[in-house]
């Protein structure tokens, strides 16, 4: 996994809420067997028409938009747990999403494949969203040591991240490490672990 | 301390705390399929590892095969190629599979609890959001990312946060025609599909514990569509009769000694929940889905809103254009083209019979597409033993072979795009069955009545038989 430490970025903004993981990568392009490949088709039904010709209404393919951050409405990533919707953000070039609200199993993909998710108040997620449709060209500074979202105007807020997790960010590890190497505390908890 | 049945399960397996706020937890069951697991089982060659207990693993190939002809090769190449992958890696690593042509093959939350796999006091995952099924059983059961399928292959563990804790509560008695799926929409149009986030959520009240478990498992099962990371009922009378002689279930003494034990789990009277809700069953009427989540339930006598009454006007106008349907329409009469009954929501044998007892002796509408796909090859037999098949038949119900279907439309088994589909599965997202696909779910009563009427009706409008389930 990739260390993530400060990432300044111009971003694209998705107003709209409750985006669920069947829209992020629609299930019948998840029939690969390996990690990449998903970002050619992240928000396909949004992004193309039924023909494949490019939805110039959708922000993707909207020339003025681009950066390595995504700014989504509330309640994002819900539905399916396909971790498919973390690969296919990350093949695309995201680093990082900025809401005001994860689905759970989203949330956790996303921070086991170096994708980092950002939640701010609905209030702040609304003034990045404006500025961002404003002023395109707008840079947002994402500083995960110090937990913040800092604008072009100075106005910043700060994030939570759970401790661990935020060490996993910072350093590129991921939990499998962690947890092979506990591996005799789990052969011990086998032992006095009754199933029925 | 007093403890809630969540938290009595989650400490029995907990291996350590660990700093910074997450916990190692010991995971009992794993089940896996072709669509979550390939890129898991690479991950655990590439660290040149294997897989730690591999006999607490159950495969089975569900999203992607067919519903016709299953003894034939799958016709579509990356569905084969996935359903391949996983009979090759359950082979190379030495996992059982009950693959296609496996008299156990079936969605994995529905042959679980069949096989007597699920069972109460587990902790159970899989790569799949709607294994809060199993919590039905009360079990810890919810869905997991591939990542984390890796991390329960190489330790049998998983590092987790722990949730919080919410119960919903539902006293009352049931109207007659009123099922399992209605409930759990009514419960998440009154939350929202984030209004469970962060929470593992305990159902209770005598609506749910008068329920059987397959209806438990409807209700259990549709916990992720408000966010929350499972559902669970706590285990009584009704689920060790469940459990009691199942294929892995334990027997004679051994069952009495995991008897005593299960009567254990149940949230003790003084425990607290971070969250609780109320709501009588008396309120609950048949319910469908107007929108493109599965919050928007409304009465099926009901009109879709108007934007002055709800939190994101902008979501409903995006929401009903795309079903094509106008703020404040009344749905009774609307007419629908296809009707889908399955999925791991309402595939079980009761649903099979719920359906068949009410199109006994009718006909489908004539512009009406049927499909009913079973939940495994065994709710499959037991239809055909009980004669389900042949009523279903009967009404132009076409009973297809087992698999998730048209839920979300892996295999050929789609929902062509503007048209009506309603739907006994779990979610109503965008193009869900299919690109540009109109979902509206309902219960499989509800769906019943829709298939012979041809349009949305009431189904308490109808002759109900009463039911011998």
């Amino acid at each position: 996994m990739e260390k993530f430490r400060v990432l300044k970025s111009t971003a694209v903004p998705l107003p709209e809420e409750d985006v669920d993981t069947d829209q992020i990568i629609p299930a019948r392009f998840l029939k690969s067997t390996t990690k990449e490949g998903f970002g050619e088709n992240l928000f396909r039904d949004w992004r193309y028409d039924s023909e494949g010709n490019p939805n110039e209404n959708f922000v993707l393919n909207n020339e003025k938009h681009s950066g390595k951050i995504l700014v989504a409405g509330r309640n994002f990533g819900c539905g399916s747990s396909r971790e498919h919707a973390a690969w296919a953000l990350a093949d695309y070039g995201f680093k990082a999403v900025i809401s005001s609200y994860y689905a759970d199993i989203f949330k956790g993909n996303a921070l086991n494949n170096g994708l980092l998710p950002v939640q701010v108040s609905d209030d702040f997620l609304q003034k990045i969203l404006k500025e961002v449709q404003k002023k395109p060209s707008t840079p947002i500074i994402i500083d995960l040591p110090e937990q913040t979202v800092l604008l072009e105007d100075g106005s910043s807020e700060s994030f939570e991240i759970n401790e661990y997790k935020k060490m996993c960010m910072l350093n590129g590890y991921d939990d499998i490490d962690y947890l092979l190497s506990q591996k005799d505390k789990i052969k011990a908890f086998e032992q006095q672990h009754v199933e029925y | 301390m007093p403890k809630t049945l969540f938290e009595k399960v989650w400490d029995q397996h907990v291996v350590e705390e660990v700093k910074g706020g997450q916990e190692i937890l010991y995971i009992d069951r794993h089940f896996i399929h072709e669509v979550t697991s390939p890129q898991a089982f690479s991950g655990i060659r590439d660290r040149g590892i294997d897989i730690f207990r591999k006999e607490k693993i159950v495969a089975t190939a569900d999203h992607n095969v067919p519903t016709k002809n299953q003894h034939l090769p799958i016709k579509d190449a990356l569905s084969k190629l996935q359903v391949d992958a996983l009979k090759q890696n359950c082979e190379d690593f030495g996992i059982e599979l009950y693959g296609l042509g496996h008299p156990y093959q079936g969605i994995v939350h529905v042959i679980g609890p069949e096989l007597g796999v699920t069972k109460p006091g587990m902790t159970i995952v899989c790569g799949d959001s709607h294994t809060s099924t199993h919590g039905a059983f009360g079990a810890i059961a919810f869905g997991i990312g591939t990542s984390q399928v890796e991390q329960v292959m190489a330790t049998q563990c998983l590092l987790l946060e722990r949730p919080k804790t919410m119960r919903i509560t539902i006293n009352g008695e049931l109207g007659e025609g009123i099922y399992a799926k209605d409930i759990i929409l009514y419960i998440i149009s009154k939350l929202g599909t984030g209004g469970g986030t962060g929470h593992f959520v305990e159902y209770a009240g005598t609506a749910i514990w008068g329920l059987s478990m397959e209806a438990r498992m409807t209700i259990c099962n549709m916990s992720i569509e408000m966010g929350a990371r499972g559902g669970m009922i706590a285990p009584d009378e009704t689920t060790f009769e469940y459990v009691k002689g199942r294929e892995f279930a334990p027997k004679g003494e051994k069952f009495d000694e995991a008897v005593e034990y299960w009567k254990t789990l149940f949230t003790d009277d003084e425990a607290v929940f971070d969250a609780e809700y109320n709501f009588r069953a008396e309120d609950i009427e048949p319910m469908i889905t107007y929108g493109t989540n599965p919050g928007t339930g409304i009465k099926v006598t009901g009109n879709v809103p108007m934007s002055d009454e709800v939190e994101n006007p902008e979501g409903l106008k995006k929401s009903l254009e795309y079903m094509g349907l106008e703020e404040g329409e009344k749905l009774q009469g609307k007419k629908i083209d296809h009707v889908f009954i399955g999925s791991c929501t309402n595939s079980r044998i009761e649903d099979l019979r719920i359906v068949a007892n009410y199109v006994k002796g009718k006909k489908k509408a004539g512009h009406v597409n049927a499909m009913i796909v079973p939940g495994s090859k065994q709710v499959q037999q037991q239809a055909q033993k009980e004669g389900i098949d042949k009523i279903l038949a009967k009404a132009g119900f076409e009973l297809r072979q087992s698999g998730c279907s048209a839920c979300l439309g892996m295999n050929e088994d789609k929902i062509p795009k503007g048209e009506y589909c309603v739907s006994t599965s779990n979610r109503n997202f965008e193009g869900r069955q299919g690109p540009g696909a109109r979902t509206m779910l309902v219960s499989p009563l509800t769906a019943a009545a829709i298939a012979i009427e041809g349009k949305i009706v009431d189904p308490r409008k109808f002759e109900l038989n009463k039911l011998a389930v």
